[in-house]
């Protein structure tokens, strides 16, 4: 009885031996998981269907021998605390342990351990796994899209110069820094633009159907970025302005380009505008396109700036005003400063749903990084590879998504001035 | 007030009498489109934004595929190098406002020839070069061998939002079968689907079925019924009203298909250029003023042979030797018992 007891109670006295045995029973769980799930080795006789069943008992009995308050284990005392709290929240812990056991493995074995690197064709890839061979092979179509291999160098050195620039802005002292910016705001692109393009200095025109790939994904985010944020703040003054022309001109246009989607936007621009125009008029459709997005993302970022206008104290007006300034000295030194700072969450949003948007110009023909994939898992060569596409895009996108997420925070920190 | 505006209508239509008047006759002299393609040394051509065997692009980036090499012949034709093409992908469903805006000049995007849209979209189809057909894909473990083996409430795997869809529906309502559509927006999802078993066939184009089952986890275990349920001819298309340009793509995929059927190749156009046959010499320059005739240099046809090939070489190329389509059925010439049979070059 007493014997029945001491199992059921777990004693402060037997503490040690309690610990040691629940922890055995624990990793005889785990191990029973893994062999099933990765080895197909049944060690406690359970049936596929059930396979967490036993696995689940065993573990939870060993969580609670080892559910003290303190033991001497300093690694046992952290479990308990954070994933050992009680039954309940054991029976948690261990399911979700058992997941991640029996998925990770199989994750990795077709991302690395069965995946193929090297190789020129289809044929290469014989691991069962992920085929990165075809990635490999079609690196440069992605990167690049149908550019000719002999001009990449023209998207390498503009981008090299994009970021060198950003870099020196970092470094620059602060009285240098203003002409780095403004620099890399309205000199940058056009440079990038006709490094690109060509047909200048003796380089040679290559037309905008064959740019794609990331570049193209870059390019076109870059360029809506750069124009949409100082029209949205010109659109988001307008709004606020009592100026009734200007008032009602911005709402018109906010609501208007809110109020339809982006795909109608971008069909609009590459296919009906084209009709429109006298027939000797011709503009690229990758700048329609272009200019569509920049309108479009423009009335979300003045709503977004808008809101910022609009969390600032009436106080501040009043102080710039009676500063003697006007409505553009007001605006650019004492409420645009303030505003924008408090919105750099939501510019940050803006901007990283505006790079996630680019995929969509894809629907009016233009190959970025998801259409060139589209376009190369339909090669009779390549047939069936959509996965490994759609992963490093994911990955592509994440890198990118979450950086600029990092910079906004960094931003923020830099920028906080405590009130 | 209703004077002044009845003066002005008919000042209107004088107007556009004139305008009419002048530009029509400015089209029998020369045609618009092909003065600009000359002007601005490329061939625009719409393409689909990938599709096995008919345009895709290699990972070199060149544009390859049985409706790329209609266009390449154009360009052949027209300027002398099949190089001079600008391929715009377009998707379904923007094809027929990028052709009538002008964003492309030729359209070569596996788009079926109908009367629909023949006549309500302002577009004229020059011709067919690939005869397509909509079939079925089963199980060999199924035991099926025909559509007559198709049993009530078989599930089918489809796309949505293709004629693909209205043939199925026509095709199991005529034969009093009830049956369960499976379908989804991408092929991807309709192949993975119909891979993993969720459906007892999957329907769409031979040539699509043919490309997607080398998809398959075990392509072997596959069959393609034989049965064809409709007629999807696919040929290139031009615009409405510039009759020059709709001849010269005509006779562009013609002289493609007819180069075929007198075995003149890439390799030995050259050389026939001193043959006995006639036809073979008007077709390769050396006789006759065929180019002349369509506003273009008498070499048009040897310049699309030499640098496209024939349509037999086209599809070995592109269909047969990427695995899709090995055997020709109805894209053989005439004289083989297939379909393709071309008015003459003469």
């Amino acid at each position: 009885m007493n014997y029945l007891d001491n199992i059921i109670k777990p004693k402060q006295a037997n503490q040690n031996t309690l610990v040691i045995f629940g922890s055995i029973l624990i990793l005889i769980s785990f191990l029973d998981v893994v062999l099933l799930s990765v080895f197909d080795i049944n060690l406690t006789g359970s049936s596929k269907g059930i396979s967490f069943f036993l696995p689940l008992l065993l573990g939870f009995i060993g969580m609670y021998y080892i559910r003290f308050d303190h033991t001497n284990f300093p690694l046992i005392n952290r479990f308990n605390k954070s994933l050992n709290i009680d039954w309940l929240n054991s029976i948690f812990t261990l399911l979700s342990i058992f997941v991640l056991l029996k998925f990770v493995p199989l994750i990795l074995n077709w991302l690395i351990f069965d995946a193929n690197f090297i190789g020129t064709a289809k044929e290469d890839c014989t691991g069962g796994g992920a085929c990165w061979v075809f990635i490999n092979v079609w690196l440069k179509r992605f990167v690049y899209g149908l550019y000719p291999d002999s001009e990449t160098w023209r998207i390498n050195l503009a981008f090299i110069l994009l970021f060198v620039t950003i870099g020196a802005s970092y470094l620059a002292k602060p009285k240098f820094k203003k002409y780095i910016i403004l620099f890399l705001l309205f000199v940058f692109p056009f440079i990038g633009l006709s490094l690109i393009s060509g047909d200048v200095g003796g380089l040679v025109y290559v037309e905008t159907n064959v740019w794609g790939g990331l570049a193209l994904t870059l390019i076109v985010s870059i360029f809506a970025i750069i124009f949409c944020f100082p029209i949205g703040v010109m659109l988001a003054m307008g709004r606020r302005s009592e100026l009734p022309v200007v008032k009602y001109f911005s709402v018109g246009f906010i609501e208007l380009w809110r109020g339809v989607p982006l795909i109608t936007v971008l069909f609009m621009a590459a296919n009906m505008f084209p009709l429109f125009l006298p027939e000797d008029v011709f503009l690229d459709k990758l700048i329609r396109c272009i200019i569509g997005i920049i309108l479009f993302e423009a009335a979300y970022m003045a709503e977004v700036v808008r809101g910022g206008l609009q969390s600032l104290p009436k106080g501040q007006y009043e102080a710039a005003k009676s500063l003697g300034m006007g409505y553009w000295r007001m605006h650019l030194f004492v409420i645009l400063p303030q505003a924008l700072k408090i919105v750099i969450p939501g510019i940050a949003n803006t901007f990283i749903a505006l790079f996630k948007d680019t995929p969509l110009i894809f629907i009016v023909g233009l190959l970025e990084l998801l259409g060139m994939i589209d376009l190369a898992k339909t090669n009779p060569k390549w047939l069936g590879f959509a996965a490994e596409g759609y992963v490093f895009a994911a990955l592509v996108y994440f890198v990118f998504c979450y950086s600029m997420s990092r910079y906004s925070q960094k931003l923020e920190k830099r920028l906080s001035t405590e009130r | 007030m209703i004077k002044s505006l009845k003066k002005f209508s008919i000042f209107l239509a004088s107007v556009a009498l004139l305008v009419g008047l002048q530009s029509e006759a400015f089209a029998a002299k020369k045609s618009r489109t092909l003065s600009k393609t000359i002007k601005q040394d490329h061939v625009k051509c719409g393409v689909s934004q990938g599709l096995p065997g008919f345009s895709n692009a290699d990972a070199a980036g060149n544009w390859t595929g049985i409706d790329v090499d209609v266009c390449r012949a154009v360009a052949a034709a027209v300027l002398g190098d099949s190089g001079k093409v600008k391929f715009t992908p377009l998707t379904a469903k923007e094809r027929f406002t990028a052709l009538s805006s002008g964003e492309v000049d030729v359209l070569a995007r596996n788009t079926t020839w109908t009367l629909s849209r023949d006549a309500d979209l302002n577009l004229t189809f020059v011709g067919v070069n690939f005869y397509d057909g909509q079939g079925f894909m089963v199980r060999k473990s199924s035991g099926i061998t025909s559509t007559n083996g198709f049993k009530n409430g078989i599930s089918v795997c489809t796309n949505t939002g293709t004629t693909t869809e209205l043939n199925m529906r026509d095709f199991f309502n005529s034969k009093k079968i009830s049956y369960e559509p499976v379908a989804f927006e991408k092929a991807d999802e309709v192949v993975q689907a119909y891979d993993a078993g969720r459906c007892d066939t999957y329907t769409t184009d031979k040539s699509g079925l043919a490309a997607q089952r080398t998809k398959m986890k075990n392509p072997d275990e596959h069959i393609v019924l034989p049965e064809t349920i409709s007629k999807e001819p696919l040929g290139p298309a031009v615009r409405h009203g510039d009759q020059v340009w709709e001849d010269i793509v005509r006779w562009s995929l013609f002289a493609m298909i007819e180069a075929e059927e007198y075995g003149i190749t890439s390799a030995n156009a050259d050389s026939l250029k001193t043959s006995e046959n006639p036809q073979i010499k008007r077709l390769v320059g050396s006789e006759g003023e065929l180019g002349t005739l369509l506003g273009l240099g008498n070499d048009w046809s040897l310049n699309i042979i030499k640098q496209v090939g024939n349509y037999g070489e086209s599809y070995k190329r592109n269909i047969a030797d990427t695995g899709i389509l090995p055997a020709r059925g109805p894209n053989a010439l005439w004289t083989n018992g297939g379909l393709l049979y071309v008015a003459p070059a003469r």
